[in-house]
C-alpha cells in the first residue's frame, strides 16, 4: 500500500473519488431528494486542522501496521481471518481511549 | 451460472470496484444517511454503555444501528465471496512488493490475504504479534477517532465533498503511514 508497488488500491480510491465528486456535483445541481422526499444536503466537516492532520497519521501508524483501514478489517473477519476479531476489538479500544483522553487533546 | 461465477471470481478490476463503492456512497446518501465505517468503533462504545463514564460517547445509538447493519453487510459478503467467488489465482501482487517481504522473511507473499507468518492466532502473544495486530488496531481506533474518519469517510466522501479538511486527513494518513513503513516497520519485523 504504501509502497506504492501497485496501482490496484490508488486507481481504486483514484476512481472512487473522481466519480464520486461528479456524483456529488450532480446530486447539488439537481437538487435531489433522499427517500424521505427531503433535499440531500452534505454537512460540512467542522473547522481546523489539528484533529485531522494528527488524527490522520495516528491512522496512517495503525493502517500500515495491521495493513487494513476498518472497512476490510470487517471484510476480512467475513473472509473467515478470525484474527481480525482480537484486532477489531483492540481498534474499539483504541476508539475508548480517544474519548476519554479527548479533552486534553488538541483539536 | 457457473459462467457468472466464475467471472465474478476473477480479481475485479480498480475502475469497477471504484465506481461501485461510489455507488455504496449514493446508496447511503439516499436513504439519509452517510457513507463512514469507522464510526460503528464509536456506536459499539456506546452500546456497550462508555457513555455512562465517558461523555463523548453519551448518544443514542439506536440512531446509529443501520451503520452497524452496514457492516454485519460487509461481514456478509466477505463471507459470500469466500465461500461462491472464491479466485484460485494468487493476489496480483507486483514482483516487487513480493520480493521485498521475502526479503523480510514473509515467504508467499500473496498466496492469501494476509500473511499467515505475521497475522494468525499463534503469534498474537508475541512481541510482534502484540505490537502488530494489537497495537495497530488500537491505532486505527484511536487515530479514525481522532481524525473524524477513515479511508471511507474522510478518503472517499470527503475528498468527493472537496472538504480541505479531508485533504488534511488524507495527507495525515499517508504521512503517517509512510513513517510506519519506510523508517519503522523494518526494525518492528526482526522483533
Amino acid at each position: 500500500m504504501f509502497r506504492f508497488d501497485s496501482i490496484h488500491m490508488y486507481g481504486l480510491l483514484g476512481t472512487a473519488v473522481i466519480t464520486g465528486a461528479l456524483l456529488i456535483f450532480f446530486v447539488k445541481k439537481s437538487r435531489m431528494k433522499n427517500i424521505d422526499g427531503d433535499l440531500i444536503k452534505f454537512q460540512p466537516n467542522e473547522r481546523g486542522y489539528r484533529k485531522y492532520l494528527f488524527g490522520g497519521i495516528i491512522f496512517g501508524f495503525g493502517w500500515a501496521l495491521t495493513g487494513a483501514c476498518p472497512g476490510p478489517m470487517y471484510i476480512l473477519l467475513g473472509n473467515g481471518f478470525f484474527i481480525f476479531l482480537p484486532i477489531l476489538f483492540s481498534a474499539f479500544l483504541g476508539t475508548l481511549a480517544y474519548g476519554w483522553l479527548r479533552p486534553y487533546l488538541p483539536h | 451460472m457457473n459462467e457468472i461465477q466464475a467471472f465474478l471470481s476473477q480479481a475485479w478490476p480498480w475502475y469497477v470496484s471504484g465506481p461501485l463503492i461510489t455507488l455504496i456512497m449514493f446508496l447511503m446518501f439516499y436513504f439519509g444517511k452517510s457513507f463512514g465505517i469507522s464510526s460503528t468503533f464509536k456506536t459499539a462504545c456506546s452500546i456497550v454503555g462508555a457513555g455512562r463514564y465517558i461523555p463523548f460517547f453519551k448518544m443514542d445509538w439506536r440512531n446509529q444501528i443501520w451503520n452497524m447493519v452496514f457492516v454485519v453487510g460487509a461481514i456478509a459478503g466477505g463471507v459470500i465471496s469466500s465461500t461462491y467467488l472464491k479466485n484460485p489465482e494468487p493476489i496480483q501482487l507486483s514482483i516487487d512488493t513480493v520480493e521485498r517481504l521475502s526479503e523480510l522473511g514473509i515467504k508467499n507473499a500473496g498466496a492469501n490475504y494476509l500473511p499467515e507468518a505475521l497475522f494468525s492466532f499463534d503469534t498474537i502473544f508475541t512481541l510482534k504479534g502484540l505490537v502488530f495486530m494489537i497495537f495497530g488496531g488500537f491505532l486505527v481506533g484511536f487515530g479514525t477517532r481522532y481524525a473524524g474518519g477513515c479511508t471511507s469517510g474522510h478518503g472517499i466522501t470527503g475528498l468527493s465533498k472537496l472538504e480541505p479538511t479531508s485533504l488534511i486527513a488524507v495527507v495525515g494518513f499517508f504521512i503517517g503511514g509512510l513513517i510506519m513503513t519506510y523508517f519503522v516497520l523494518p526494525y518492528l519485523i526482526q522483533l
